[in-house]
Order: C-alpha cells, then structure tokens, then sequence
C-alpha cells in the first residue's frame, strides 16, 4: 500500500526541504492509519488533498534554498568579483570596454540612420493615403518610368474619380526670387493647386491652409518668412515673385523637417500664375507639355492598386504617343526608399542602402562581441583554478554561469554608457557626412527599449561563450592540474578572428571599389571643357530677350571669354522629345532624345568638338530650322551619314548639318543621352546664360566685375551664378556619401579586430614566456621569436582574405550592376586589400612579439 | 504587562502539544485534536501551526523515532517550552478572570 507517487513529487518540489522529511514521513504515517480506517481509495484522496494543503507560501522553497541565482547577497557579490577582474586586467579591460562601446556607437548610428530612413516623409498625416501619380512608357530602350505629367490629367481624374481621389493636384517645383522692399533672395518652392497645403497636411503658424485659392496670393515657409520679414508680421504683406507676379501672404506654415522629399520648401503659390499670360487656356489644356508633377490622396475605402488599374489609361486616351503612357500611384511610403524602376518595376532604392548598413552594423557589433569572446576564452586557463576552487566549495553550474554574465553585463553596461558619448560625440560630423540631422531620442520609449534590448543580446552573446565554455571545467581535472586546453581549444577562437577579418576585409574590398567607381566615373571623358564654365539662371523677365545687349556688356568688361544662352545648363538636360520621325525609322517604335535650343556661340563657350559637318551659325538664316546631334543620337537614329539628312518633328522638317562628339551632361555613370540641338526659340526658351571666364584674370575678379553688368541690367535679382565644375561634382554626392560612410565603417571594422588580435598577440605572448626564455637560451634570435609569435595570425588573416574575396565579389558586382559605366573588378584590388589588412595585423601582432622576443630571457627565467 | 498573544487555533494545538507530553508531533496531534473536538482539521493547517509556535518561542523540536511505515523517516516530536507553558496559563487566567467576573443568574442561565 503506497501513497500516489506524482502527489509525493509535487510536494518535494515545493516544499521547504529541510521540512521535507517530517512532512513527507507524517502523510505516510497518515496515510497508513487512514488506510486502515476508510479504505485504500478514499485515504489516496485524503493524501491528495493534504499534499495540497502544503503548497501554501510558508512551504514554498524560500529563505531555505542555497541555490538560489536571485539571491541578492549573492548578485552583489558577483558584480564585486567582476569589478575587481576589471580592475586588476586593465589592459584587457580597456580592449574589451572600448571595442564593445565603438561597436555599440556604431550600431546606435546606424539605428538612428535606419530609423531616420524609414520614418521619411510620415510628417505628413496622411502619408499612408498620398500618392504620386507616375506613367510608364514603353519605348525603344524599354519601359521607362517619368513623373512628369500634362497639367489637364489632374482636373481630369478629379474630375472623374470623385469616389477614389480625395484630392489631386499639380505640382512643380521651382526657383524663384522672393523680393520684398529692397529684400530678395533665390529660394526653391513650388506652384502648385489649392488643395496641397491640406493634403501634406502644412503645420500653419498664421494664416490658413485654403491662403491659395486666390490666384494671387503664396504661403511662405517660416524661414523664407523670417529671412524676408525678419520680426514683422508677414501676413498680408505683398512680395513679388520672379520680378514678375505680385502676391500677397496669406499663410506661413513651419518648415519641412530634413526627413520628407519635400524638404527645403520655401513658398507655395499657387499654379494659375504660370497661366497668367495664357488668356485663351491653350497652355493651360495642353495635354502635350508633360511639366507637372501630381499628387493624389486616396478616400479611405480605396486602394492604391485598385485605383492603379482604374487610371492606367487616362492618359493614353488624350495623347497620339505611341509610347502607351500607362499611368499607376506610387504611394508616399515609397517615394524614399523605393524611387527606382527598371522596365516598369519597382526595382527598390535606398532600401538597398538600409539593408546593407544594417548588416554592417550587426557585423560590426559582431566583431566587438567576438573580441570579449575571445579575450575571455583565451583568458580561461588563468581563471581555471578560479571555476576548479568555486565547484569545489559547492557552486553549482548555474552560479559560475550567472558569475561570468554578471562580469559580461557589467563590461556591456560601461560600454553602453561609453557608447553614447561616442555617439554624441560622432553625431554632427555623421549627420554631415550621411547628410541627414538625427539626434538622439532621448524622450522616446522605443529608443530606450531598443536601446536596453540590445544591449541585453549584447551582454548575452558576448558572455554565452566563457560563460557557458568556462563553467563546464571539470573542479577535479582543474585542481589536479591534469587540466590542458589541447589543441582544440583554441580553434573556436581562430574561427572567430577569421570571422572578425572575413568582415573587414569585405568592408576594405568594397570601400576600395566604392572610391574606384567615383574615380572612374569623374576620370570619363566629358567632351567640353569645363574650365572657367559658369550658369546663371535667367529667372527674371528683364533678362529675356536682352541677349545682344547682354552679351556686349559682358564682352566690353574683359572678364568674359564668351558668352551664350541655352535651354539647359551644361550639367544637365531640362527637356526631351520622343516624337522625332526620320528616314529607316521603325514606325512603331517611339525613342527619346536630349532636346536643347542653343544661341550659335554655345559650341564655342562650352568648348564642345565637331566630328562630322558644322556648327550653328547666324549667317545662314535656315539655321533656325536646323539640328546638330550629338554621337548618341546618331547611333540610336542609325543614319549611316547623318549630315545632310532631314528630320521630322512637329509638323516641320529640319535639316542635319553637324555632329558633336559625345557630351555628359547628365548622370556620369549613365550612358550620354542621345541629344538634339536647335536654334529655334519657339520650341524651347532659352533659360539659361553660359558664360566662359577670360582665363587671364582671376575667377573673384572676373565675377566682380560680371556682377556690376548684372546688376545694371537685372536690378531685381540677386547676382547668383554656378560653376560647372561644381554642378558636376556635385553628382557625385551620393556615390561620395556611401564611399565615406562604408570606409568609416571599414575603418571601425579593422580598428576593432586589431583591438582583438591585439589583446590575443599580448595574452599568447605572456603565455609563452617561458618558452621564448628557453628558446632564447638555446639561441634563438628576436627574428626567429617574432616569426613564431606572428605566424598564427597571419595564417588566420590569409584564410580570411581568401574567404572574403568571393563574398565581395558577389556583392560589389551585383552593385556595380547598377550603373551603366563602370569600373572593373580587377584583381589586384583584392591582393591590395589583403596586403592592407595583412600589414596592419603584422604591425599589431609585431608590437606584442617583438617586445616578448626582446624580453631579457633570466628574468623570465627566474621567476617561478 | 506584555502578554503572550495566541489565536485560538494556536492555543488548541499548544495546549494538545501538552496533553500529549513526549509523544507529540504532527499525526498524533492532528489525530488528537480530531478527536477530542471533533473537528476536520487539515494536516498542513497543524503543521504550519506547529512552525508557528515554534517560531514564537513555545515549542521546541528534535527529530527522532523513524519507523518503517513512514518510509524510515524520522519524526519531529514537539514539546511545550517554558515560554508556552507561561503562555497557556496567561491565557487560563484571563478567562478564569472573565469566568468569575460573571454575574451568577447569566451563568445560571448557561447551565453552569
């Protein structure tokens, strides 16, 4: 007859244990007795519910329990112990401190930098219900995707889908000059339809959103309000825009942050002033003048894709294109991150960059936990007889185990601390760099909770390995001193130095392809000479038309070598046709050009060379109906002997006289765009002057003197110019930007890993001390010892070049891709890169060997 | 006067924990108590007041007297301490005061 065995382990599991043994011994006796007096079944019953009785708070296991991990003595302790390991390896401690609270830094800014990316553009209440309307044209080349739309299509689907669109409006963006009194600067805006302060949701400061719906009437930023204003109530002041329209404030709203595609605002007004001179409406329902950009917000029962396939061919029934313009809504959550498409496709974006700084923010937070791995595991053998002494008194696994997290959290928690220095530090020079304004979240919950998590995974996988490695030594093998590492032990750890130089090495790799590909894009052959180049802007009417006059101010200074006008500055391509017809053209096919109006002495300022025929010229008359192309447009019209030939568009005919070579205007790493030149102004307006600096004088004084001609002529503009040189640096900004950011990462990457192997070189060397001091003895020179004591590593940081070089490979071709021009992946960029890392191992390592190689031999030898 | 306080529970098994001299621990006082007042009481309810008191100073233990019908383990035998002792006769006295304070025709009319 035996008591029910599950009731009698419920109750060794939670009763007190030294009260076990009574309790356990009388509800046996009981159970006998009970036996006795009601029968076998009915005393089960009565053992159950005793045993029940007994899980009640004063049997739990409680004061009782020497085992307990939580025990607040116990934890104290623990952080003692690992305050004074800190304490008395301050060489270790400081790698691991500082390797940790870089690799933390560094994972902080890349959160603040990912955040900032994927919270773009939600400063707009309605970000998830905007979109952007976009069309797709199918085209010789493909299917190409453009933003840019006939200004009727917005009146035409508001008109039409009254249940899907909320609102639509056209918009574009422009640069004007503001002027107020004797106050006037350039700022960029837009024009756009009454309905867009409500729909992006304008924060007003005075005024209201609906200021537009009187044609002649703007909102202002703050800043643009401030810098016109200053102090000053700015609400019905009257300013004037582009010397041109007269308006009146009616509203300031506060800037855009940094973080919305709209940034840098600086005035809304609205779009009939660009119609202003169009009394018959002709511009105004031109549907063949694609000029604007529009916007759409949902009603909130629609879907963007549902609607996508309403509106596909809106457009299509308006126009004669052969191009089949299928419009669709790009929504506003994609705007940033997804702005490509390739053949019709969204093709991703920025996304690509978010993905991969994440990874090399996990990477290098990686490479910052593998140095505490390894430093501790290395370590292990001192602190053996430690673990072998504490199993021996009693410790349990658990303890030790809690004992070496306690002393990763403690290393993690400084580290942390450390880290927002750092990154408070490094904030302004990256924010400049990556060209953003972060800060640090300080108020906000998820920052810290983030902040707190990760610091946890770090303090968890940076302590897993000695923690649970360290505490499975046998106390009897330890203490006899039968305890030896072998061979095997070490090899985790040589697995992890190539993992850390596997990483930095990739990161060198394609920081070095990076700056190629910039270089072999600024090094391309641009076919004119940028030298002495300048652009203004003709932005008021006083500039149009006054080109002799102009021109013969600008000549009798002397600052001026020459001097045109054209459509487009030379950095870039404003306008486009695809409705060209010639002679052998494939009817179906429809194929976009460059189109630019040029004054005859263009080729001459810009410097660009004839390859076939000439140039425009004022004494032939017919030349206003005349084109020069340039290389690219020849070979996409396949004309054999393009001079000569004629060319069909708008109703016209226009003749071939010449070709130039090449010119990149536009993206340095895209092919030239094939481009057509004209003379006539009635297909395109000159907007814009080039001017050739005189080479004798210096650019200030040149410019000094180019400024009283303007100001004489143009009194109600401010003197603003642009080099080209400038301009064209400029497109190089973003590839710049990622070249920089990856290189500092690659910088940290290699900093951090020689920290590693750094504390590793120093712990081998004192580790063989005595056997560098025997080796010394038998004569052994400091060469021979620094050979030995640098081997390992370097065997490691070849097996790492040799790992690292496919996986970059893989990844920098496929970014390469990208690009239409572009570099090769030569091979000696992988041997430079290996040579690199290889030379600056061999530095950290020879520091360590060199100095225990130097080390007098009785000294060591003495000493037991 | 700082008196010794005993709920009325603790009081009953204190004073069985007397009446049973040496051969007192949990089954027999359970038992006893079952006995004599005829009242369900719980196992673990006397055990934990057996801690009690023994915490307050009233009982002492020691383990002894293993048998084979409890598995060879020992029991703990309780005894009244001097403290439990001034204790039970503290709580006498109060009531033995309170008996006497009543008027006689209400203790006649509880048949006393």
């Amino acid at each position: 007859m035996k008591p029910p065995q599950l009731a009698d382990r419920l109750l060794k599991l939670f009763c007190a244990p030294n009260r076990l043994e009574e309790i356990q011994g009388d509800l046996h006796e009981e159970f006998a007795y009970q036996v006795r007096r009601v029968g076998e079944r009915r005393a089960k019953w009565r053992y159950w519910w005793d045993v029940l009785g007994f899980i009640k708070p004063f049997a739990i296991k409680k004061d009782y329990s020497t085992t307990q991990l939580t025990n607040p003595i116990m934890l104290r302790n623990h952080f003692k112990i690992a305050w004074r390991n800190l304490i008395k390896n301050k060489g270790y401690s400081t790698i691991n401190i500082s390797g940790l609270s870089v690799g933390m830094a560094v994972a902080i800014l890349i959160g603040l930098w990912i955040y900032d990316e994927l919270s773009f553009d939600t400063y707009h209440q309605n970000h998830d219900r905007i979109a952007q309307v976009l069309e797709n044209q199918t085209l010789e080349q493909g299917i190409e995707t453009y933003g840019a739309l006939p200004f009727p299509l917005s009146r035409e689907l508001r008109t039409n889908y009254p249940d899907d669109f909320k609102s639509v409006v056209a918009y574009s963006w422009a640069e004007q000059i503001l002027a107020f009194q004797d106050r006037k600067f350039t700022r960029g805006g837009s024009f756009a339809e009454p309905e867009f302060p409500e729909m992006m949701t304008l924060k007003m400061r005075s005024g209201t959103r609906l200021g537009l719906k009187d044609p002649a009437s703007i909102l202002l930023s703050e800043s643009t309000a401030k810098a016109l204003f200053g102090d000053t109530d700015p609400l019905h002041k009257t300013i004037k825009v582009g010397n041109k329209y007269t308006v009146q404030v009616t509203g300031v709203y506060e800037d855009l942050p940094h973080n919305t595609l709209l940034k840098g605002l600086g005035f809304v007004a609205p779009i009939e002033l660009i119609f202003s001179d169009d009394t018959d409406h002709s511009y105004m329902n031109n549907w063949g003048s694609s000029s604007f950009e529009i916007f759409a917000q949902l009603n909130p029962n629609s879907r963007f894709d549902d609607v996508s396939r309403k509106i596909k061919d809106v457009f299509r029934h308006h126009t004669e294109s052969k191009s089949q313009p299928a419009l669709f809504l790009h929504p506003m959550s994609r705007w940033h991150l997804y702005s490509e498409f390739k053949n019709g496709v969204s093709t991703g974006g920025r996304i690509q960059f978010v993905w991969l700084f994440g990874l090399i923010g996990v990477f290098v937070l990686l490479l910052a936990c593998i140095n505490f791995m390894n430093l501790s595991t290395a370590r292990s053998q001192k602190r053996a007889k430690e673990v072998g002494i504490r199993k021996a008194i009693g410790s349990q696994r658990s303890q030790i185990i809690g004992q070496f997290f306690s002393e990763s959290f403690l290393v993690v928690a400084l580290s942390f601390v450390l880290s927002f220095a750092l990154v408070q530090l490094v904030l302004p020079v990256f924010n400049e760099v990556a060209d953003k304004q972060m800060t640090m979240r300080w108020s906000d919950a998820r920052f810290w909770l983030l902040s707190l998590g990760f610091s946890l995974f770090t303090g968890v996988v940076a302590g897993s390995y000695p923690a649970l490695y360290l505490s499975s030594f046998q106390a009897v093998n330890v203490l006899k001193g039968r305890f030896a590492m072998g061979r095997l032990a070490s090899i985790p750890r040589q697995v992890l130095v190539v993992v850390q130089f596997t990483v930095s090495v990739t990161l060198i790799i394609g920081t070095l392809i990076v700056f190629r590909q910039i270089q072999f894009a600024k090094n391309r052959p641009i076919g004119y000479n940028r030298e002495g180049l300048i652009n203004i802007a003709m932005n008021t009417p006083e500039l149009q038309g006054r080109y002799d006059i102009l021109r013969n101010e600008l000549l009798a200074t002397g600052a001026v070598a020459n001097m045109a006008e054209a459509s487009s500055p030379a950095t870039n391509i404003w306008s486009s046709a695809n409705n060209l017809e010639w002679r052998g053209k494939n009817p179906n096919q429809t194929s976009a050009f460059g189109t630019i109006c040029v004054t005859p002495e263009f080729g001459d300022v810009v410097g660009w060379k004839i390859k076939e025929g000439r140039e425009f010229s004022r004494q032939f008359p017919t030349d206003s109906m005349t084109f020069v192309l340039n290389e690219a447009a020849v070979k996409q019209t396949g004309l054999k002997k393009p001079v000569g030939e004629t060319i069909r568009w708008h109703g016209q005919n226009w003749k071939i006289i010449g070709v130039v070579k090449d010119m990149v205007m536009k993206s340095p790493f895209d092919p030239v765009v094939p481009t057509v030149f004209m003379m006539n102004t009635h297909e395109r307006t000159l907007n814009s002057i080039h001017i050739k600096l005189n080479p004798a004088l210096s650019a200030g004084m040149a410019l000094e003197k180019l400024e009283t001609v303007f100001k004489k002529i143009n009194p109600d503009a401010p003197f603003e110019y642009k080099f080209a040189h400038q301009e064209f640096a400029a497109k190089f900004a973003a590839e710049e930007r990622i070249g920089k950011l990856a290189g500092f990462f690659a910088g940290l990457a290699i900093f951090i890993s020689c920290l590693g192997i750094f504390g590793l070189a120093s712990f081998m060397a004192e580790q063989r001390t005595k056997e560098i001091g025997v080796r010394k003895v038998l004569g052994a020179s400091v060469a021979n010892l620094w050979v030995l004591l640098s081997k390992d590593f370097v065997v490691l940081v070849i097996i790492s070049c040799l790992i690292s070089a496919p996986i970059s490979y893989g990844f920098l071709e496929e970014w390469l891709q990208k690009y239409e021009y572009r570099t090769e992946i030569s091979w000696w960029i992988f041997v430079a890169a290996g040579f690199g890392a290889l030379l600056i191992t061999l530095l950290t390592v020879s520091f360590q060997s060199i100095k225990a190689a130097l080390m007098n031999p009785v000294k060591s030898l003495k000493s037991e | 006067m700082k008196r010794a306080f005993l709920g009325e529970f603790e009081e009953v098994v204190l004073l069985t924990v007397a009446v049973l001299d040496e051969s007192a621990y949990g089954v027999t006082v359970t038992q006893e108590i079952e006995q004599k007042t005829g009242r369900a009481v719980g196992f673990s309810t006397v055990h934990t007041t057996l801690q009690r008191l023994e915490e307050k100073g009233y009982l002492s233990s020691k383990m002894s007297g293993a048998t084979a019908e409890r598995g060879g383990r020992r029991k703990r035998f309780f005894s009244v301490t001097a403290a439990g002792r001034k204790a039970l006769v503290d709580v006498k006295s109060i009531r033995e005061q309170l008996w006497d304070a009543l008027p006689p025709q209400t203790l006649q009319l509880m048949g006393g």
